[in-house]
């Protein structure tokens, strides 16, 4: 039987994952950006399920919210990074550093 | 509770959002041409805004709305207006710097509105998803905006920084707010509380619970969290930096006082060792990484730092003596800001290129003595030296702090308020002992002058004919804050 320990875990490791992605990553951005997406997955996880234990409508709702908002924000995070793109020619995590101290 | 009472208790998110559309259709319609127009239409959106969040400021009943998710306090109306007076600013000033630097556009002026909008639901908030989408609505567009001058390449930059880590920090915040509705089953700040209670914490709620404060602690630009500051700082267009130091600054310190003190506020305990560190921790990096510091954006990216450490010395307290200090040394930050953000926008050379460095100004009281003297006022002010405004902030939180018996944590605040003054003299330093260097030319717009000297009267030692009723203010929006439901 799957309970709602199992649904936790599962998202905790996702979000574990997301984290170490940003700071470990050493390449793209674009893997940054899929990283962000994964800590948003893990939270909607833990709503979900959250939801369903509690037999309560809300964290569904709020997943849905955050579901739109993560649209938005890839939208923009992809827009930014052209900008940068079309400024510097190159997008790996090492070259972002222009400004320092 | 019927739909009359909510849509009039919401007509400020009414009037902007109404306006935000209709500037969109005339943006759509005139191009950067309608820039400035559209600039002025936003100023007097803001100022109806604020006339209709003025009445609420006295206090009187709480009015709930949109089912308890929003709740329009006097707290709120006080961090509003402290919002509507950084976005407006930068609003005003921005028309001539763009245009110097190439051109104004015309979505600037609405991406600022939609940002104070989010900010507006932020500080109101009474429920997780209204923070969350408050705070979503301000940051999205702060990162477009941070990256708004697309001929430079620090802007991109600052803007691509301060989304990765604008975004970790809503994710941080998010997982945490996910584990609080796991544990105690809603998500509305007074069911939080009476759910949390008072006893022994759950892990999963105080994972929760610490979750949520280190994704907020991101966004006021706390240490350990606050590496994203003095990039963004200075890469971002200086009206837009001068945005970012005071609105979001206000807004998101209002919103940690909110969840911490009403939703989290049955459980001080836990999450005070957390603001103390944090606080400790700001004002020390926040004095330390702007001694070496020659870029006078990068040193106000400090300063913010540092002056963010001293009002969660405010919040540490947790009582409504430390809140309502916190609201005013907040207000007097804000005003700080934008008189040291006006003084840098009027640092250019005969090219009309913008001076950054410090080292550039350099015997600029012999040149421009009338620049120097409020830029020297501001740095006398944040450092905190009496007679000048800045140093009734400080008193008032130290005294707060010290009468809930964190003593310990006032007096190293106090002490390192002495570091701070170092790096805020040499300034001064620079301006009044230094060879001249004669670099910073041109003469500022007439409306620049006129918010540089309001801005630099209130923190001279006439400030302090404010003190009666700033305290006032602040004590009755700190009290709606420890109303409960």
């Amino acid at each position: 039987m799957i309970g709602i320990g199992h649904y936790v875990a599962v998202s905790a490791v996702m979000f574990v994952l997301g984290v170490l992605g940003i700071f470990l990553n050493r390449k793209n951005i674009i893997v940054i950006l899929m990283a962000i997406e994964l800590i948003l997955l893990a939270v909607n996880l833990n709503f979900v399920a959250f939801s369903a234990y509690l037999h309560d409508l809300v964290g569904q709702i709020f997943a849905m919210f955050v579901l739109t908002v993560a649209a938005g924000e890839a939208a923009i995070g992809l827009a930014i990074l052209v900008i940068y793109f079309r400024g510097r020619g190159t997008i790996a995590v090492d070259d972002v550093n222009r400004m320092k101290g | 509770m019927d739909i009359f009472h909510t849509l009039r208790a919401i007509a400020v998110e009414e009037l902007i959002s109404v306006a935000v559309l209709v500037l969109l259709l005339v943006a759509a319609w005139g191009g950067d041409k309608a820039a400035r127009a559209i600039a002025i239409a936003a100023v007097a959106v803001l100022v109806g805004a604020a006339v209709l969040t003025v009445p609420l400021l006295t206090g009187g009943a709480d009015s709930l709305a949109l089912f308890g998710h929003l709740k329009l306090d006097a707290f709120a109306a006080f961090a509003r207006l402290l919002i509507y007076v950084g976005a407006a600013v930068t609003l005003v000033v921005a028309p001539a710097w763009f245009e110097r630097e190439g051109e104004m556009r015309a979505e600037f002026s609405l991406l600022v509105l939609l940002a104070v909008l989010g900010m507006g639901i932020m500080v109101a908030a009474n429920d997780m998803l209204t923070l969350y989408v408050g705070l979503e609505l301000n940051s999205l567009a702060a990162y477009v905006l941070a990256s708004s001058a697309r001929g430079d390449g620090r802007s991109a930059e600052a803007g691509l920084k301060y989304f990765v880590l604008g975004s970790l920090a809503s994710g941080i915040l998010l997982y945490g707010i996910s584990l609080t509705y796991g544990f105690t089953g809603t998500t509305a700040f007074d069911g939080v509380r009476a759910a949390l209670g008072s006893g022994s914490l759950s892990l999963g709620a105080t994972f929760g619970v610490v979750f949520v404060l280190a994704g907020l602690a991101f966004k006021i630009s706390a240490a350990p969290f606050h590496m994203w500051t003095p990039d963004v700082y200075e890469g971002a267009p200086t009206p837009v930096t001068a945005l970012f130091a005071t609105a979001p600054k206000a807004a998101a310190l209002a919103l940690l006082m909110r969840v911490s003190l009403a939703g989290f506020g049955g459980q001080v305990a836990a999450w005070q060792q957390i603001v103390v560190f944090a606080a400790l921790l700001s004002i020390v990096i926040g004095a330390l990484g702007a001694i070496g510091q020659d870029n006078i954006k990068r040193l106000l990216a400090y300063s913010s730092i540092n002056n963010v450490g001293f009002m969660l010395i405010g919040l540490a307290a947790a009582t409504p003596a430390g809140a309502a200090a916190m609201l005013v040394y907040l207000a007097i930050y804000v005003v700080s800001s934008v008189a040291a953000f006006l003084v840098v926008l009027a640092l250019r050379d005969d090219h009309g290129r913008a001076i950054e460095s410090i080292s550039a100004l350099g015997g600029l009281s012999r040149t421009r003595p009338a620049l120097a003297a409020a830029l020297a006022v501001v740095m006398f002010s944040l450092a905190g030296i009496p007679p000048l405004f800045g140093f009734w902030g400080k008193f008032l939180v130290f005294q707060a702090a010290v009468s809930a018996h964190l003593v310990v944590l006032a007096a190293i605040g106090i002490a390192a308020s002495v570091i701070g003054a170092f790096y805020y003299l040499k300034v001064v330093k620079v301006l009044y002992f230094d060879a001249p260097t004669d670099q910073v030319q041109g003469t500022e717009p007439v409306a620049n002058r006129v918010v540089l000297l309001a801005s630099a009267l209130v923190l001279s030692p006439l400030g302090y004919l404010l003190t009666r009723w700033l305290g006032a203010l602040a004590g009755t929006a700190a009290a709606a804050l420890f109303r409960l439901a």
